[in-house]
């Protein structure tokens, strides 16, 4: 059963792999790899459940935690072109 | 008992790993970045629900238990933060969504 999730899960992280590398725009590059922490997730709990060991479920918990951070940081960076910088103050637009 | 949580989760797992598939072939074949979007967040959302909602089912222990429902509680809340940042990043970039069929990239304003 765990079995037949974590290969689904692998096939998945394949086809967004293959969106990743395609991706015309950075931005699609940004959403594959969105998607690929969110997959490395849902794979950390299923393995975490086919290995009987449940601390794998605190390591997905942090990962899904990073995942999102580091989205937010990448889009930051691309849109504004900086992630700002510490000196001059930051300008009302 | 434990045969109807066994049997549910598994139908769970197999539904949630399929709609992963299908959310990743969605990503491929849809033709600019916000369909891909729309697509990716069936991964997120149905995906993800329904892969940790049978694993819930097989949760050993409340602890096991409480930790899936804080994965699912910041999956809800996280990613349509992050989708919604990433359709600002890119309309804010100058990316627009293609509305008429020509298929070409930039479609004229």
């Amino acid at each position: 059963m765990f079995a037949a999730a974590t290969l689904a899960l692998l096939a998945t992280l394949t086809l967004v792999l293959v969106r990743a590398l395609a991706g015309p725009t950075v931005f699609d590059r940004v959403l594959a790899g969105n998607t690929i922490g969110t997959v490395a997730v849902l794979l950390l709990a299923v393995i975490g459940f086919l290995g009987g060991r449940p601390d794998f479920l605190d390591l997905a918990i942090v990962y899904a935690l990073l995942n999102v951070i580091a989205t937010i940081a990448i889009l930051k960076f691309f849109e504004f072109g900086s992630l700002g910088d510490p000196e001059e103050p930051e300008e009302q637009d | 008992m434990s045969a109807l949580l066994d049997g549910l989760s598994w139908v769970c797992l197999l539904a949630g790993g399929a709609f992963c598939v299908v959310g990743a072939v969605g990503m491929l074949r849809m033709p600019d970045l916000f369909t891909r979007m729309h697509a990716a967040s069936v991964v997120d959302t149905l995906g993800a629900g329904l892969i940790l909602f049978g694993l819930l089912l097989q949760a050993p222990s409340w602890q096991v238990g409480a930790k899936l429902a804080v994965i699912m509680v910041l999956l809800v809340f996280t990613s349509p933060a992050a989708t919604h940042a990433l359709a600002k990043a890119a309309v804010a970039r100058g990316l627009k969504p293609q509305l008429d069929k020509t298929g070409d990239e930039s479609s004229s304003s």
